[in-house]
């Protein structure tokens, strides 16, 4: 299978090794995988700001850049980031329509029927992969990211996943589905509120029992917020995509742990 | 003027004083993941809780549609048994009348039960200005009234303190002994017998209304202390106000909502009391109001209802969205400023507070997360209302940040700007700057760390071969 990787402007320039993972992973999958380097962001910072017309700029840029994989063979999008895949499959045709290009919102569609986000695309090819293994056994708790959860439906794909890999182990703990606080300009508006709200879940995180050795998410968005404040805080918790994680079990790594 | 938003405040410094207070933060989760769970529990309790819902949402969706006309007949049926009806353009309508009737009467001496429309209104002062004494007689409602606060919460007004700090407050307000214990049972108790006075003295009553029926002119009052049946019972007038959509057709959507509306609260089936008033005492009737007063409150809701906000409208105040908003649950409802907290809250305050330049920024009190549209019993998308509040307020944002937006943009929109603008180099600058000096740098500083930029970006790798 062909597939187009939406890159996501946070994994090109802040964690560029969640791309390489992801990259890895899916070829893994027995996909092919394109990455149309015209792309930008998705444009979500300024859509929940409020500001149209700026967002719809940024995100059409990204359009054609998927438009173009499409169009040369690509038969998915994936993104390694729930928020992302969000906008661009479910927010995309309402922006592009609300910036008065109906012709873009029509394209968007069409991109968006195609978009999924990694952990669910590798999900439903779970059967392609091969057996993932960690060499040294790990706890991780899973941050259960609002978008995926509440607006692509994505919930037990993840876990799924950790649970197919052996040596990796998801622990239950309070909250894993409540929002970390990142918010988008919600974090810079309200930092006050925003880091109250990071400090609760990594209170839970602490609290879980059995313990959790590493913090994993499927939205580097919020897992920056969440390290940023542990860092601040001397807790030292290691934060990963978990595209980091199934990437570290594939058999090419000779079953390492994650980086 | 319509209600209090907090002059001079900013939603920033509101919140920021929320989140130091540790023992408001606890009290606050303490009680909405008691609500969040029950809730979860009480609906689970159905068959298709998802398929009554839907239900609700088109029964409220109805009502809307044909609001004037069943306005006019609830209003029909409440002046056919006897009352009387007052259409309230504005809150300062609502209250002149009402301190009219007050006065009319003769009364000094008004017990209230719970209602937000009054708190919208901001009626208590102006009673207490001709001279009346009002009484909260929820206890929660008594609790803040002591306090000389409001409520932080739309069905529970003080959970924000917890019972050693309420105990404290009737020392201090309402001389209760010293040696009073801080079991909830024994503050009741305290409580009932104060407020039993209050009741038996009562000249006029005043209450909000959960459910307006048109199809009988009735008012259903829901509540757990049973303190709505006592002040619409015993006191000689009853002032009934209510925001326009409050209405239901028919007993079948009341009952449909009332299925809802606990549960989704507080978990309950029924809440412990579900009153119905039906015009003043009838012949032979042993209790119930002489004079029944109807006040039926605008304020704003007719222009929500004619625009693309009207959805709001169909709200019917249960409190699930501001038990599940992980804003909320760090800040408490005072600091959303205005009378509506959580994330419904966040819609009206800019809408019904439009008026108060400080209200727009009401509608950033969100990360967007969801959990409230899951919540809804009635399904409103509030995700969507409160990203469209964000549209408005941006049309009019000042210069700066329009100019911030606008330099993204330009930068972001073209490929070649985008692969300039994020060279390591370059963005090691940005981080350093906006970090010492734009705002944006300042706030994310704020207690986290900056994300440090890899050293090669992926579309680097990428070229060199992955």
């Amino acid at each position: 299978m062909d597939v187009s990787l939406l890159i996501t402007c946070v994994v090109d320039v802040v964690t560029p090794d969640v791309g390489e993972a992801a990259v890895r992973l899916l070829r893994a999958a027995g996909c092919e995988v394109r990455v149309n380097l015209d792309q930008t962001c998705c444009g979500q910072p300024g859509w929940n700001a409020g500001f149209t017309e700026d967002a719809a700029a940024v995100a059409k840029a990204t359009l054609a850049a998927l438009e173009a994989d499409l169009d040369a063979g690509a038969e998915a999008v994936v993104v390694p980031a729930g928020s992302c895949a969000t906008m661009v499959r479910l927010f995309w045709p309402e922006l592009f329509e609300l910036a008065g290009d109906h012709d873009a919102a029509a394209r968007a569609r069409r991109v968006g029927e195609r978009t999924r986000e990694l952990a669910e695309f590798l999900a439903s090819r779970a059967d392609q992969l091969p057996p993932l293994r960690l060499e040294r056994p790990v706890t991780v708790a899973l941050h259960e990211s609002c978008h995926m959860l509440r607006e692509l439906r994505v919930v037990d794909q993840p876990r799924a996943l950790v649970d197919a890999v052996s040596g990796c182990e998801a622990v239950a703990w309070s909250g894993s589905d409540r929002c970390c606080g990142f918010g988008g300009t919600f974090s810079v508006k309200l930092p006050e509120a925003s880091v109250a709200m990071a400090d609760e879940k990594l209170r839970a995180l602490a609290a879980a029992a059995p313990p959790a050795e590493m913090l994993v998410g499927c939205d580097t968005s919020c897992l920056l917020h969440l390290q940023s404040r542990a860092e601040a805080t001397g807790n030292d918790i290691p934060v990963r995509h978990l595209a980091e994680v199934l990437a570290a079990a594939l058999p090419a790594e000779g079953g390492g742990e994650p980086a | 003027m319509t209600g209090h938003l907090l002059p001079g405040t900013t939603l920033r410094q509101r919140t920021a004083d929320a989140v130091a207070n540790d023992r408001l933060r606890t009290n606050v989760a303490r009680a909405v993941d008691r609500f969040a769970t029950h809730r979860v529990e009480g609906l689970g309790e159905l068959d298709d809780a998802d398929g009554l819902r839907r239900a609700a949402r088109a029964a409220k969706q109805q009502v809307l549609a044909d609001l004037p006309a069943l306005l006019e007949r609830f209003a029909d049926n409440v002046l056919a048994r006897g009352g009387y009806v007052c259409w309230a353009p504005n809150a300062e309508d609502a209250r002149r009348y009402i301190v009219d009737v007050v006065a009319r009467d003769g009364a000094t001496r008004v017990a209230k039960s719970k209602s937000m429309a009054t708190e919208e209104i901001d009626l208590n002062p102006a009673l207490e200005a001709a001279g009346a004494e009002v009484t909260e007689t929820d206890l929660g409602e008594w609790i803040i009234q002591l306090a000389g606060e409001t409520p932080s919460h739309i069905i529970a007004p003080a959970l924000h303190r917890d019972r050693h700090q309420i105990k404290d407050l009737f020392v201090d307000t309402v001389a209760a002994p010293l040696d009073l214990g801080t079991e909830p049972t024994e503050l009741v108790s305290f409580a009932r017998r104060r407020l039993r006075e209050v009741f038996l003295a009562a000249e006029v009553g005043i209450t909000g209304a959960n459910i307006a029926v048109a199809e009988t002119g009735s008012i259903v009052l829901v509540t757990n202390e049973g303190n709505g049946r006592l002040v619409t019972a015993l006191p000689r007038v009853h002032i009934a106000v209510l925001g326009m959509e409050r209405l239901a057709a028919d007993w079948a959507q009341a009952d449909l909502l009332l299925a809802l509306l606990a549960r989704s609260a507080t978990g309950q089936r029924l809440s412990s009391y579900t009153n119905v008033v039906t015009g003043t005492r009838g012949e032979g009737e042993v209790d119930g109001p002489d004079e029944l007063h109807v006040v039926i409150l605008d304020n704003g809701r007719s222009e929500l209802l004619a625009g693309e906000y009207h959805e709001m409208l169909g709200c019917i105040r249960c409190g699930a969205c501001l038990n599940v908003c992980p804003v909320y649950r760090q800040t408490g409802g005072h600091a959303y400023g205005w009378v509506y907290p959580g994330p419904m809250g966040a819609v009206l305050t800019p809408l019904l507070a439009a008026d108060q330049p400080e209200a727009a920024e009401v509608a950033g009190a969100s990360t967007l997360c969801g959990a409230c549209m899951d919540a809804c019993p009635v399904q409103i998308p509030l995700q969507d209302l409160l990203l469209s509040l964000r549209r408005r307020k941006a049309e009019h944002a000042g210069r700066t940040e329009r100019a911030a937006w606008k330099a993204w943009s330009t930068a972001w929109s073209d490929p070649r700007r985008y692969r300039a603008t994020t060279k390591a180099a370059t963005w090691t600058r940005w981080a350093t700057s906006l970090a010492g000096r734009l705002p944006v740098g300042r706030n994310w500083a704020h207690g986290r760390t900056l994300p440090r930029p890899a050293g090669e970006r992926f579309r680097d790798r990428w070229k060199a071969g992955l």
